[in-house]
């Protein structure tokens, strides 16, 4: 478990980062805005940093937990399904998987 | 002619106060999951509140709950941070902060610059007045904050630990993925990115997640160079 000092170092960090990346922009806009990396990363960057995200935690669940990949890939079906047939209604999404997951994980 | 400015800033507040509605529907249950994670996870209580006030970034809150348990080095949660919340910077493009005047709200406003705060704006072609950005960008803080606390005072009601809670977080990225994914044109970094992290993996096991994001940010550069080069850029 992490030490208090610890706690606070990310707290300073994720203050700092999270404020510079908001303000910044701001006093560099113009540059910024005809930087054409600047653009095309915009595009680019999130769906693929998102999906990293998705399988980090999705791999720190199985190997921390039981082990056992069927309620971890049960859950992320139930997610996906509801996603795409329940008309993108994240809380909705996310309230069924999780349920899905801990229901299996409980019962097995 | 100050009771005509004082009625209309209390106007504009109140305008503020219903823009945040419909986001604040979804931020305050998503709160209250974040403060449960946190005391689930056996962090103290208090650091749902500071994380909602240090970083007022939900996605990544939730990220730093089991980063922070894993006593992750400084520099990953650093990196991490960085490219979690990177797309803060194209919202500074259309973000109408010139209404506000005052420095402090100025600073304030750009502190919680949150998406929610980014897509309310930017879906709305309505004229923004600093008092209604304000107050609808303060009252965001608000569900955030308190559906932070809620969950730290529900944990209580529960039993000591529900095996499997913390799978909320993945299953929310599957979600954001996927609404991140509509268009063809988004195939290609998401190959790139399970290229990535499937080297990282691979090659530095122990530290995949710093290692993916650096090669998956190397890989989008070396594609602009290349695109470039080739002049199939589309500026």
């Amino acid at each position: 478990m992490p030490e208090t000092p610890y706690i606070l170092a990310v707290l300073a960090i994720v203050f700092t980062v999270t404020l510079a990346l908001r303000a910044l922009p701001f006093a560099a806009l113009r540059t910024l805005r005809e930087s054409v990396l600047v653009r095309k990363l915009s595009v680019w960057m999130p769906v693929g940093i998102l999906g990293i995200l998705a399988v980090s935690t999705l791999r720190t669940t199985l190997t921390a937990g039981s082990g056992n990949a069927l309620p971890a890939a049960v859950a992320v079906a139930v997610t996906a399904a509801a996603h795409l047939l329940g008309g993108r209604r994240t809380l909705l999404s996310v309230g069924l998987g999780t349920l899905a997951y801990v229901v299996l994980e409980n019962l097995f | 002619m100050r009771a005509s400015r004082i009625s209309s800033a209390r106007r504009e507040i109140a305008a503020g106060l219903r823009d945040s509605l419909a986001a604040g529907l979804g931020m305050f249950p998503l709160g209250i999951a974040f403060g449960l994670l946190v005391v689930q996870a056996g962090l103290p209580w208090w650091v749902a509140p500071a994380l909602s006030v240090a970083g007022f970034a939900g996605s990544l809150e939730l990220l730093l709950i089991g980063m922070m348990v894993a006593v992750t080095p400084l520099a990953t949660i650093a990196l991490t941070t960085f490219l979690v919340n990177f797309r803060h910077v194209f919202y500074s493009f259309s973000f109408p902060l010139h209404v506000v005047k005052n420095p402090v709200a100025k600073a304030y406003s750009v502190y919680a610059m949150i998406d929610e705060a980014y897509a309310v704006t930017a879906a709305s072609k309505e004229n923004w007045t600093g008092w209604r950005l304000i107050s609808m960008q303060l009252a965001f803080q608000a569900y955030w904050v308190g559906g932070g606390l809620a969950g730290v005072w529900a944990s209580a009601l529960l039993p000591a630990h529900v095996e499997g809670l913390e799978f909320a977080l993945c299953v929310l990225f599957v979600t954001l993925t996927l609404d991140a994914a509509r268009t063809r044109k988004q195939v290609p970094p998401l190959l790139l990115a399970a290229l990535s992290l499937g080297t990282a993996l691979v090659v530095a096991p122990d530290a995949s997640l710093f290692v993916g994001l650096v090669i998956f940010l190397v890989l989008l550069i070396v594609r602009f160079v290349m695109d470039r080069r080739r002049g199939v850029l589309n500026a």
